[in-house]
């Protein structure tokens, strides 16, 4: 089956009041290849502010290629090429002359946590740093308050000082969330941030990225089908680089699906 | 069934037999080396006192200390580092943090590849000919250390590049990924976990340049000045340049001399290598990620 | 919010700034070639005869009639090299091989620790080495009139190549992937087999690469060859015969000569050769490794 356009279309009307004012990132016939290899083929969907939007789909299906097309990682890797558009408040992400400007309002975390060789404390006041925060007062009010955010505080508050990089995984996967929530952004990506991560850590990371929605909107690329029918409100399913199947994760979940290939990964028959 | 077979029991022995002769092998490449070595300090040794190394020769150089020698070798080294250091990390940081991969990266690569492949006395020529005479530094300090620094700048861009690239490019993407700039990265993240790499690629290369000879004999090494240089435009004698001297162009220079002025500088060489690799292993053992 | 700010310019300079660090080892490689050039083009142009240039063992530069045959100097830098080779090759190879495959733990570090200082002494002790210690040695040993000469510089300086040789080479055996060995003992093979059958396959070109880099070395170092080559232009028949190479020619002449003088330019002439001679080598060895890297 080549043609998914029909199945990419979002259906707003179908979504509630949820979803009203324009999208806050259009993606239109977006295309990646790593050196001439596809990896995504024409996807054009829409992601609605304040959703919390999931990915869901196989090793190698696109879903990280499509997370750093959006902050434009692409620059930055060899041999990666985007083709279409992809428009983040209705401007194009090629569009922006200061690259680092469009990437500092977009919060990522990755699968592996990468908790920077710094104090734990350096780590979550770099974003701010480099916004040209210099005030240490105001500096511990946002360490704090992120590190509260991704319920690490009251793990690290009496050794700020120690190195980021040498805390557990699962800490360190928090700190990374503290330090993306420290970036004040519009948009949070995660990428399959769980994998590193003990589950009742995950749990908790769980229920904080629930309350951020109000705030934020957030994109959440996962291998576990659950955790997407847990905290996602629409769920799109890609594979091979195809996206086959967009809808409410309700429906997905339901088996009112359009293409048989979606209710066999969700019930777990390949993938 | 798992009894030795004959075949088993011949490769076995065939595979005792190898590891023998190939730790022979080892031996004969090291035990001369150390034969030497001991040589020279057994024969050095009685002429070092703090006298041979704080005063100057006498008697036509027959006599006396070394002093001019190794306070010239310092100018020679220190200024060869403050031209080749700034200049190796920055390729190493374009090479390791900006450099795409494409035809000019590899040519920068072959070049580099090159400038330790050059053999010592073409770089000589080339000094000559560019700093020397073209640049009309005359033979000087300034043009022998410029000489030497092209010489030894691939050892600090490949010094330099190792240890930057053994910080994991996880940090890099973390920094990008919050909206930090190349050069924020950098100085933030990544200089200050492989500023101790480099500098151990900095005391290699002052274990390099201190030996070097031919590239400074025409360049500003001189056999014989009698007072201490004031500047880079001055002439200086060189412990390497001194040893050459002693033990080729001159009679008469007792025996124990030469070897004494060997033992020095190899000392000074092998001392700062000792330094650079007891570095490197102590900074292994640290565990910041 | 789109705006340039300072971070975005502090961050095109620098890149700008490791840029032009970056393309300094070209600007170097390519200004050596173009000055050595410069100042041995008058005598390419002139009086250079290439017949008689590698033909000719007559080295007569400051004669009333000079002739610039450079075969003895050639012949001179390659019976050493070759002779530092015949030396060096099979016990950097073969020590390697014990450093990467059966070595473990300290012997390990502490071998490589020793490779790695020998490869740190410097050319003009070697040379001491070579007058001071070899030579009455060679004498007394083989009951020679002399020591300096072919055997005594190739000795040295196969000593000088081994580590550099070992070090290379050492690297390319332990770029073979573990994967391969375990597979290999997996189906019953011992660690002989896994080496021949294995290893050394997988990294032929590493190796061929460090002989490479070995033979550059021993072609172009200087101080050593000069002081224990015995340096008389002939050609050797004996490993006792005293030689000179193109490098220590250059290192003994260029002190006497008249800048812009024909036997000046003769002495870049030699440097040119050098140059062309050791940037193929060195080129070689990179295009043998790139072949492993693009499988």
């Amino acid at each position: 089956m080549v043609d998914g356009v029909g199945l990419a279309q979002p259906r707003p009307s179908s979504f509630g009041p949820l979803y009203d004012g324009p999208p806050i990132i259009e993606v239109r016939d977006l295309g990646i290849s790593y050196g001439g290899k596809p990896a995504l083929r024409d996807a054009s969907f829409d992601i609605y502010r304040h959703e919390i939007f999931g990915i869901i789909g196989p090793a190698n299906s696109g879903k990280t290629s499509f997370l750093r097309a959006l902050n434009r990682m692409d620059d930055f890797t060899t041999g990666m090429e985007v083709r279409g558009s992809i428009h983040i408040n209705g401007k194009d992400v090629n569009d922006w002359r200061n690259l680092y400007a469009l990437r500092s309002r977009i919060g990522v975390v990755l699968p592996l946590p990468v908790g920077l060789p710094l104090s734990v404390y350096d780590n979550v006041a770099f974003s701010p740093r480099l916004r040209g925060i210099r005030k240490k007062a105001q500096l511990d009010e946002v360490v704090e308050r992120c590190l509260t955010r991704a319920a690490l505080w009251d793990e690290v508050k009496d050794r700020l000082g120690s190195l980021g990089s040498l805390l557990s995984g699962g800490q360190q996967q928090r700190l990374t969330i503290a330090r993306a929530l420290s970036q004040e952004p519009e948009l949070l990506l995660l990428d399959e941030f769980s994998i590193a991560v003990d589950p009742v850590t995950t749990m908790r990371i769980e229920d904080v990225l629930k309350d951020l929605r109000s705030e934020l909107t957030i994109v959440l690329v996962t291998n576990l089908v659950q955790q997407a029918r847990r905290l996602a409100d629409r769920t799109a399913f890609f594979l091979t680089g195809e996206l086959v199947e967009i809808g409410a994760t309700e429906d997905l979940f339901e088996g009112n699906v359009k293409d048989e290939r979606t209710t066999g990964y969700i019930e777990g028959r390949y993938g | 069934m798992f009894t030795a077979t004959a075949l088993n029991r011949r490769s076995y022995r065939r595979q005792s037999v190898a590891k023998a002769v190939f730790c022979l092998m080892t031996v004969a490449l090291v035990i001369p080396v150390l034969l030497i070595l001991g040589t020279l300090v057994v024969k050095g040794a009685p002429a070092i006192s703090w006298e041979f190394l704080f005063t100057a020769p006498t008697n036509n150089m027959t006599a006396g200390g070394i002093f001019p020698a190794l306070v010239g070798t310092i100018w020679l080294v220190v200024v060869a580092l403050l031209a080749s250091v700034p200049i190796g990390v920055a390729a190493a940081l374009y090479l390791s943090e900006y450099a795409p991969d494409n035809l000019l990266t590899r040519a920068i690569n072959l070049a580099i590849v090159n400038l330790a492949g050059v053999p010592s006395i073409v770089h000589a020529l080339f000094g000559f000919g560019a700093f020397v005479l073209f640049f009309r530094f005359n033979a000087s300090i300034l043009a022998a250390s410029l000489t030497l620094a092209v010489m030894t700048l691939p050892v600090v861009i490949v010094a330099t590049r190792e240890s930057l690239q053994a910080v994991p490019h996880a940090f890099r993407e973390a920094c990008w990924n919050m909206g930090a700039t190349r050069w924020q990265t950098i100085r933030k993240v990544v200089l200050p976990n492989s500023i101790s790499g480099i500098l151990t690629g900095v005391i290699l290369e002052v274990s390099r340049t201190s030996g070097e000879t031919a590239p400074i004999m025409f360049t500003g090494a001189a056999m014989f000045v009698p007072f201490l240089p004031q500047s880079v435009f001055d002439q200086t004698m060189a412990l390497s340049y001194h040893l050459y001297n002693v033990s080729t162009q001159l009679t008469d220079v007792p025996e124990e001399l030469t070897y004494g002025v060997a033992l020095v500088l190899i000392a000074i060489v092998l001392l700062m290598n000792a330094v650079s690799i007891g570095f490197r292993i102590y900074l292994r053992g640290l565990k910041k990620w | 919010m789109d705006r340039r700010d300072a971070a975005w310019y502090i961050d095109k300079v620098a890149q700008w700034v490791v840029f032009v660090g970056g393309i300094s080892a070209i600007v170097f490689i390519v200004g050596i070639f173009v000055f050595i050039t410069k100042e041995g083009l008058d005598f390419v142009l002139g009086p250079l005869n290439l017949g008689e240039f590698f033909t000719s063992i007559a080295w007569r530069p400051t004669s009333n009639n000079p002739t610039y045959g450079a075969l003895a100097l050639i012949v001179g830098t390659a019976s050493v090299t070759g002779f530092a080779m015949l030396l060096s090759v099979p016990l950097s190879l073969g020590a390697a091989l014990f450093i990467a495959e059966f070595a473990t733990g300290k012997t390990r570090e502490v071998l490589k620790v020793l490779v790695e200082m020998l490869a740190a002494i410097p050319s003009v002790v070697w040379g001491f080495v070579g007058m001071s210690i070899m030579h009455p040695l060679i004498m007394r040993i083989f009951d020679v009139p002399l020591g300096l000469g072919v055997l005594n510089a190739g000795l040295i300086l196969g000593l000088m190549a081994a580590p550099i040789m070992t070090t290379i080479a050492e690297d390319a055996l332990k770029a073979v992937p573990d994967t391969y060995r375990e597979a290999a003992e997996a189906l019953g093979a011992t660690r002989w087999e896994v080496i021949f059958k294995v290893v050394i396959p997988a990294s032929r070109n590493g190796l061929l690469a460090a002989v490479l880099l070995g033979v550059g070395r021993g072609f172009g170092e200087t101080m050593a060859v000069l002081m224990a080559s015995g340096h008389a232009i002939n050609i050797p028949t004996s490993p006792f015969d005293s030689v000179r190479a193109l490098t220590a020619t250059i290192a003994s002449e260029l002190g006497d000569t008249v800048r812009g003088g024909d036997h000046w330019g003769s002495l870049f002439t030699l440097g040119i050769l050098l140059f062309v001679v050791t940037f193929v080598i060195n080129l070689t060895a990179d295009i043998v490794v790139r072949g492993i890297r693009k499988k």
